[in-house]
């Protein structure tokens, strides 16, 4: 019984050094934790944490997002001088999809991106929550999209059928960019009806795509859109008079879709920040308040259901998920994540699912010492035998998670920031509460527990 | 033991009572897509002197110019955003907050705005959540080593997500409620905590199977009968946790959430009931089924 004490210190070192990265920052967070008093302003610590051969240097702050805390609103004007008027919405809505995408690499923020009209004017509205970093997210958003063609440097990727996904290191440009396409469009094929994107190249850009085609006649051809493969067809032909389909088991939203990328960089459209302030929360202050109180009301209800239904065992997972919340909390901090609501509601989803691993144990271990077994050995049995349900259960969460986050940024999934942060908070606590459920309930209890 | 397969159809029919008028619903009227969806008016309004945001949406509520969001931002300004108006309820709109706060505010902006979440990223959402779906029944059906099992669990799946899609419906169509961004994370949540609780549910009955030699003719029903009978208790206990903390933030919390927290109750508590009374029938159902056709 060495190791489980060893486990135990180790639990409690944890325990501080999270309670050090959670603590309090301006305002009145009341976790009831210690003897932190809440009309003290406490501050986390900055970057002082040193460990072995690693170094924090960050703000340990809670970042919150723009419906619970407000934070930037810039307003961006789209300069339509150069497109004709029928193409001005077509080619707004392209400059939106191009700002959203970029602000959607920049981070895991949760902006609010849309579109908007006044009379001619022709704008793009973008929140970002917080304040840090807006100079930089400005100039990333301020830049014209840009299109380029490229070709496979290697001849058996590009002939090994769609299935090799295209990069800027095993592709190289072949001269051809937006500047050269003068427009891209959905149509639909004269035989079969179903719908396809026409593209139209200007003179020069004909010529060379006339060139291009020629030479990778069987081979694919990938479109990227700021650095970003959008679409890599084959070519089936040469085509030398500057008029393009790409066809193949588009939707029409599909097809659509791609149009609009590809006009972002055909009809690019300069932006400029016309107006740039400080915007409050979209959510009310005291509905957030009253929202975080319920919530708290909510687990003191939950942690006195596991006390009366299991005893000191039910107190024990209380400890638990104390300690879960706090590192789900600080992992928040360190990432750092954007805390939404529906991120929020992402966390207490994965409480919910915390408490459960362990109302499977106990129920297990009841079971176990119903049938006549010596409560260690029933203890030990239900956490063996708990383990499966969790696991499996655990899994298609983190599945779930995993596909919505979309990792590998495939074009048909999303990679909104809403979505994403929702995926992220319920990602990390899923693994939170699998570390709390076996880990540290198990420990407390090996270590804390004794049946009489 | 409580006799769990003896009233599968009573467990239908209950399922088919919220089921029924709310697929009806969801097809006859659909959903009811709030301003992040359809993109609306975006004013910004200046003050004299400070007023309280709520006023703001107060007065909308009162001309029936329902408010999506009010944001204050610097110098008595406020920025709102509503579904679209012409320019005459907006003045209309303006004179009511004169009358209600004794001063006229000044209309700085006045815009038409686009989508927060456009019908491509909700296309989009749709194909990953069905992905999602197809992760999960081929990794159910893999650690069950039994494709049985993930379609019962996905069949489960989507009984729980036509509830709230269909409930939604209802409430959109009867109670003018919307459904906005928020909405969409909950249907997800309610998609991740559905399969959850089923998996849960589904391990015993593997455990059983393991246990019991099925050749020597261990009945399946009664088998998923003790299986339901000992997981009853946990899955009470599990629900009843994620209820108590839901219900104290629909009658405690702000009313910004307060749809957003009935739609995940909804499906918590859809999603708990799955489990044994739909999911677990369709096991013993195709089970009975298959025996009928080897006879």
């Amino acid at each position: 019984m060495k190791s489980p004490n060893r486990v135990f210190i180790l639990l409690i070192l944890l325990t501080v050094l999270l309670v050090v990265v959670d603590l309090p920052e301006n305002y009145p967070l009341k976790f009831s934790v210690g003897k932190f008093s809440v009309d003290r302003v406490i501050n986390p610590p900055r970057l002082s944490l040193t460990l072995p051969g690693f170094r924090f240097t960050r703000e340990f702050k809670t970042h919150l997002g723009l419906d619970l805390s407000g934070g930037t609103h810039m307003v961006l004007e789209a300069d339509m001088k150069e497109i004709p008027a029928a193409d001005r919405p077509g080619a707004l809505e392209s400059a939106r999809q191009v700002i959203e995408r970029r602000i959607n690499f920049f981070g895991v923020s949760e902006p609010v991106v849309q579109s908007s009209r006044v009379n001619d004017a022709y704008r793009v509205i973008v929140e970002l929550p917080g304040v840090t970093d807006v100079d930089r997210a400005e100039s990333l958003i301020g830049q014209t999209a840009k299109l380029e063609f490229r070709e496979f440097a290697d001849e058996q990727a590009a002939t090994g059928a769609g299935l090799t996904f295209p990069t800027l290191v095993n592709t190289k440009p072949v001269g051809l960019t937006g500047k050269d396409l003068r427009r891209a469009e959905v149509s639909f094929n004269n035989q079969t009806g179903t719908p396809e994107v026409a593209l139209e190249f200007n003179p020069e850009g004909a010529k060379m795509f006339g060139n291009v085609t020629s030479r990778l006649v069987g081979r694919s051809l990938a479109i990227f859109l700021d650095d970003f493969p959008i679409t890599w067809p084959r070519v089936n032909t040469a085509i030398t008079d500057g008029r393009a389909v790409i066809t193949g088991g588009f939707t029409v939203e599909g097809a659509k879709t791609l149009a609009l990328q590809l006009n972002a960089g055909a009809l690019p459209v300069p932006v400029r920040a016309v107006e740039k302030r400080t915007i409050g929360a979209t959510l009310g202050s005291a509905s957030v308040a009253k929202s975080v109180r319920a919530g708290l009301v909510g687990l003191f209800i939950v942690a006195l259901f596991m006390i009366t239904k299991y005893g000191r065992l039910g107190f024990l997972a209380d400890l638990a998920l104390i300690l879960y919340g706090l590192l789900t909390f600080a992992i928040f901090r360190l990432i750092p994540i954007t805390l939404t609501l529906p991120g929020i509601a992402g966390f207490l989803l994965s409480i919910g699912m915390a408490v459960d691993s362990n109302i499977l144990i106990f129920e297990r271990y009841r079971e176990e010492k119903r049938m006549g077994k010596p409560w260690r050995v029933a203890m030990e049995l239900g956490f063996g035998k708990a383990w499966d349900s969790i696991r499996d259960a655990n899994v298609t969460t983190l599945l779930t998670c995993f596909i919505l986050f979309n990792p590998g940024n495939w074009s048909f999934l999303p990679s909104s920031g809403m979505v994403r942060g929702f995926a992220i908070t319920l990602f990390i606590g899923v693994l939170a509460s699998l570390f709390t459920g076996i880990v540290v309930t198990r420990t407390l209890i090996r270590v804390l527990y004794k049946e009489k | 033991m409580i006799r769990f397969s003896k009233y599968i159809w009573l467990y239908f029919f209950i399922s088919a009572l919220v089921l029924v008028p709310g697929v009806f619903a969801l097809v006859r009227w659909g959903l009811k897509p709030a301003i992040d969806f359809t993109g609306g008016t975006l004013l910004e309004l200046q003050f004299a002197s400070d007023i309280p945001a709520s006023a703001i949406e107060i007065i909308g509520k009162n001309e029936q110019m329902p408010i999506a969001s009010v944001q204050k931002t610097e110098g008595n300004t406020f920025i709102v955003r509503m579904n679209p108006e012409g320019s005459e309820q907006i003045a209309k709109f303006q004179s009511s907050l004169a009358q209600a706060t004794k001063e006229m505010p000044q209309v700085l902006r006045n815009e038409t705005v686009g989508p927060v979440l456009g019908k491509e990223l909700l296309g989009k959402t749709v194909i990953a959540a069905l992905v999602a779906i197809i992760g999960i029944l081929l990794y159910v059906a893999w650690a069950f080593k039994n494709y049985k099992f993930g379609l019962s669990a996905v069949l489960a799946l989507a009984h729980d997500l036509s509830v709230v899609l269909g409930m939604f419906a209802l409430f959109g169509h009867f109670l003018n409620i919307e459904v906005d961004t928020l909405f969409v994370t909950a249907v997800l949540t309610t998609m991740s905590f559905s399969v959850h609780d089923t998996i849960v549910v589904f391990d015993r009955i593997r455990e059983m199977l393991k246990r019991a030699d099925r050749s020597a003719g261990a009945d399946f029903d009664a088998l998923c009968d003790r299986a339901l009978t000992q997981t009853m208790g946990r899955s009470l206990a599990n629900s009843l946790t994620i209820i108590f903390m839901l219900v104290a933030i629909a009658l405690l919390g702000g009313t910004t959430i307060r749809w957003f927290v009935v739609a995940l109750l909804i499906g918590t508590v859809s999603g708990t009931y799955s489990s044994p009374f739909i999911a677990t029938p369709i096991l013993i159902l195709w089970d009975r089924w298959e025996k009928r056709k080897k006879i």
